[in-house]
């Protein structure tokens, strides 16, 4: 009998799962996208996704719903990553928000995202005539999302449905849909923030330098630090651009996305960071991780 | 995370990370009920492993005061049982995944709360779980539930069974009464084939043998829970099987490359290995491990590979590779397990659609044999399962799959199965053992052979199947193409769908499993027919889809000409010869196809004849004309 000599890591087993669902997903879906963010999740499964079909190219576009508010970093890194993979890149801009110079400022963070990442969400969606889509979103992200299938079944009008919802058992994933209806595909369902992070290290996974800590002008509004990324930012009177070492843990719009102040220039530092600030640093940071969360969840609930 | 974890993070963030780089993984289900103390259980772990946020700790203090059931102090049951705004969402298939770490390993926990489906959420946490927890109350020992538990677990295939006999506090840590339990225990779960079981004595409330080793528990000497779960050996069976990889994607970048990626579900494999491509049965070499990462000298069960092969042989999605020397059976019809998750019960007879590895075939499940009271393990009458019911079936599938059976191997034995009008999931199964193995029994060669036969009565023999709902015309049809045919000098015979009840099939009726026996037979029949170099003609309602594809793939290309003789209800019911139709309208007959039992049209017929516009004699003058043209009669 033969002796195996490969003990897998858990990594190893996640890496192994989520490239054998996108694999899965892509075979039983007729105009598959991934939804690319930009982010350390979506850098993560855009890396997986080339190992999954490697040596081929990606069998499927890469889709970001643009705001035209994201940092400036991000932009460069995804027109980066799309011509390194010689992906196909498709940018969606709500026409509707471009004609009405939808903005942060003038109509709130609330109608900004709704308008420019849900509703350009489903047109991007509903123009490519895609019948499945590949997103970031991790099952550990909230206690509402450790139920949430690998596969998510949305009707014709983008609506999640608890009842639609399929059992999911063994690796046997049921991709089919009605004409209209999609699918949304979770690939890093049993990921963990640790993971992810630890993973980006060990891969060598390029993210956007926001991540990492650094000098960068800010401005403190309603104890949040804003960075200020182009001249459209709008000062208040007299508000004065303030240098600081700060970094983000997620990235968003950037007068939308709150700084933190950090030393955390490596991955493990920033690891390091993150998990003290789960540990140890409970209470304190308390008000501040709780809108973060809130914020993201939005995202999730607009966005995914 | 540890008290140790913390500090490491705090002062070696690098020595913390290349632990946990290394840890391996482990994935079990937990079994009890919140009276068990399941949800504390839970909750402790993913606390004192510091999984626990600040928002939930926050929110913990408060529901803790509100809601908890320990007189204000933390109540760790809350981290996990459902709050109000999960039950909002209306969720009810719940199983919640769960993570957290320790030094060693990382766990991923299915939790299924709730006695509600509870059959399909524990089937569903089973089904990828390593290992379960069944929990016991110390003061009520092995109830009814408990045996519920460790029959589904033992049903899925799960070995590894730790008996937690929890709150042992509140039975003064008395060591008679967990051996009691213990003793009882075993001698139940010997009879359902577990045998690998772990005993601890636990206080999920205090933590005692959780984490620690409880000063309480003198007399016990052996692991704590989690020390237990952190080193129990896992995956390791699996990859002692032969090897078993299902192709998920044929991947041809280029001209030159060509590899057949999948995650393996079974065994090791290198370079240098033969391998058994299935169902086919050619045999190749694995030429190279191609990963991203560069090409690996040995892939194991669980990881995803692409493999090339030195020599071309065709390979599509669905097939598998196996160890050459050791290579599952290819059948199409199967003794299964099944357990029933839709909310409509089980039609047997209609095809569903049957998603094994990464093959979806079409199935046929016959009326369950008997099903399994999960309470009480006894086998009852059943003509159908219902939500949650469990049955033993014969299922037969349209083409033949590699299997192994799912004792041996979860991913060649396990299979779903997809409502083809909702492609909703409705059920889950278990391949036990093959009725009939296509490998087995092979067909005896004769010299004088169809084509034989067919030369010396100077025609091609086929099958012309007339297909359409009831008194659209298909025996008129048949009947005068016959005579034709006879005139022309041909060797025909007419099998008639109502004939063929009065003697072969007289033992079916109308049952959605008979006509489907019926189709079988009759299409058996015609192809011993067309083996013996004859023109067959079938007029058989055959409403499924998938029961004529069955037919036409028994017999050879260009043999099978499907004739759907199409015409509308209203037209129908106006004919309507046998007042079949005005029965049914009074409602004295039941099961008649186009009023309340389904016909699907055929999607791609050789031939349409839509007979409200044709005359019999323009109808049959169109199906001669098309034997002529493919060559079936010369003019």
């Amino acid at each position: 009998m033969t002796i195996a000599s490969t003990t897998l890591t858990h990594l190893q087993r996640l890496e192994a799962e989520s490239i054998s669902i996108m694999r899965d997903a892509v075979s039983e879906s007729q105009h598959p996208v991934m939804l690319y963010s930009i982010g350390k999740d979506s850098a993560v499964m855009l890396h997986l996704a080339q190992k999954a079909f490697f040596p081929g190219k990606l069998p499927f576009p890469l889709l970001h719903v643009d705001t035209t508010w994201k940092f400036q970093d991000m932009y460069r890194l995804r027109d980066k990553k799309a011509q390194e993979l010689g992906a196909d890149l498709i940018v969606h801009k709500n026409p509707e928000a471009v004609a009405l110079g939808i903005n942060p400022f003038d109509h709130g963070s609330a109608v900004h995202t709704d308008v420019w990442k849900t509703e350009g969400l489903k047109q991007a969606l509903d123009a490519g005539g895609f019948d499945l889509a590949f997103g970031g979103a991790r099952r550990d992200e909230e206690k509402s999302r450790a139920k949430e299938r690998i596969f998510s079944v949305r009707s014709k009008d983008h609506r999640w449905d608890p009842k639609q919802q399929r059992p999911e058992l063994w690796r046997l994933y049921n991709a089919r849909v009605h004409q209209g209806e999609s699918v949304r595909v979770f690939p890093l369902s049993n990921w963990t923030e640790l993971d992810v992070w630890q993973y980006i290290s060990l891969q060598g996974i390029e993210i956007v330098p926001l991540y990492f800590a650094a000098e960068r002008a800010v401005v403190e509004r309603d104890g949040t630090l804003i960075m200020v990324d182009d001249n459209r930012f709008r000062l208040h009177e007299g508000e004065v651009p303030m240098t600081r070492k700060v970094r983000f843990r997620t990235l968003g719009c950037y007068p939308l996305s709150g700084a933190i102040e950090s030393e955390a220039d490596t991955l493990s530092g920033i690891i390091q960071e993150m998990l003290l600030a789960t540990t140890s640093e409970r209470q304190g940071r308390l008000i501040d991780h709780d809108s973060k969360a809130s914020m993201e969840k939005k995202k999730q609930e607009g966005y995914f | 995370m540890t008290a140790h974890q913390s500090d490491l993070i705090a002062s070696d963030i690098e020595a913390y990370l290349h632990e946990h780089e290394h840890k391996s993984l482990l994935r079990f289900i937990t079994c009890g009920s919140v009276d068990d103390g399941k949800s504390t259980l839970i909750g402790r772990l993913l606390y004192e492993s510091q999984m626990v946020f600040e928002d939930q700790l926050a929110a913990l203090h408060v529901d803790s005061k509100t809601a908890g059931t320990q007189g204000g102090e933390l109540d760790l049951a809350l981290l996990v049982d459902g709050l109000a705004a999960e039950r909002e969402q209306g969720i009810t298939i719940d199983v919640a995944y769960r993570f957290f770490s320790t030094e060693k390993r990382k766990f991923i926990v299915a939790d299924t709360p709730g006695h509600e489906q509870y059959t399909r959420n524990m089937v569903t946490g089973a089904s990828t779980a390593d290992l379960a927890i069944i929990l016991v109350d110390a003061r009520k020992g092995v109830l009814t539930q408990t045996r519920r538990h460790s029959f589904l677990v033992s049903l899925l295939g799960i070995r590894k069974i730790v008996l937690a006999v929890n709150k042992i506090d509140a039975v003064d840590y008395s060591e008679e009464v967990v051996a009691a339990i213990d003793a009882d225990y075993r001698a139940f779960a010997a009879g359902i084939g577990l045998h690998d079981i772990t005993t601890i004595p636990t206080s999920a409330l205090k933590g005692d043998n959780v984490l620690v080793s409880s000063a309480n528990t003198p007399w016990y000497d052996g692991p704590t829970l989690l020390g237990h779960l952190e080193v129990v050996e896992n995956d390791s069976a699996l990859q002692a099987g032969p090897f078993r990889m299902p192709v998920q994607w044929v991947s041809r970048p280029d001209l030159d490359f060509r590899g057949f990626a999948g995650q393996i579900a079974g065994g090791i494999v290198r370079p240098g290995d033969q391998v058994r491509v299935l169902p086919s049965g050619r045999v190749s070499t694995v030429a190279r491990i191609v990963t991203m990462d560069g090409d690996l000298d040995e892939a194991v069960a669980l990881q995803s590979v692409t493999l090339t092969l030195t020599d071309e042989v065709d390979i599509s999605r669905g097939d598998v590779l196996a160890a050459a020397d050791d290579a599952p059976a290819v059948a199409d019809q199967f003794d299964a397990t099944i357990i029933w998750m839709g909310e409509q019960d089980l039609r047997p007879g209609r095809p569903y659609l049957l998603k094994i590895g990464a093959r979806t075939v079409t199935a046929t499940v016959g009326t369950p044999d008997h099903k399994v009271d999960v309470n009480t393990m006894e086998q009852q009458p059943a003509t159908t399962l219902s939500l949650n019911e469990i049955g033993a079936c014969r299922v037969s599938l349209d083409r033949a799959v590699p299997f192994d059976p799912y004792t041996t191997n979860r991913d060649m034995g396990g299979f779903i199965l997809i409502d083809r009008l909702t492609n909703n999931t409705v059920g889950a199964g278990l391949l036990q053992s093959a009725v009939r193995r296509a490998d087995n029994v092979h067909w005896q060669a004769t010299d004088v052979d169809k084509a034989a036969h067919g030369v010396l009565k100077g025609q091609k023999p086929c099958v012309l199947w007339f297909t359409g709902v009831p008194s659209s015309g298909k025996s008129t049809v048949a009947n005068l193409v016959e005579k034709q045919l006879h005139a022309q000098g041909r060797h025909t015979y007419l099998l008639d769908g109502d004939n063929i009840r009065h003697g072969l099939s007289k033992d079916l009726g109308f049952t959605p499993e008979d006509r489907v026996e019926n189709i079988r037979r009759v299409g058996e029949v015609a192809r011993l027919m067309v083996d013996a170099g004859l023109i067959v003609l079938v007029t058989l309602v055959s409403p499924y889809k998938a029961e004529r594809d069955l037919v036409r793939n028994r017999l050879d290309e260009g043999e099978f000409f499907e004739i759907f003789v199409d015409a509308p209800l209203a037209v129908v019911q106006e004919r309507d010869p046998k007042g079949l139709y005005k029965r049914a309208q009074r409602g004295e007959a039941v099961g008649v196809t186009g009023v309340d039992s389904p016909y699907e049209a055929p999607e791609n017929p050789e031939l349409r004849l839509p007979t409200a516009e044709l005359s019999p004699e323009a109808a049959s003058a169109k199906v001669l004309s098309m034997l002529t043209d493919v060559g079936i009669v010369t003019a």
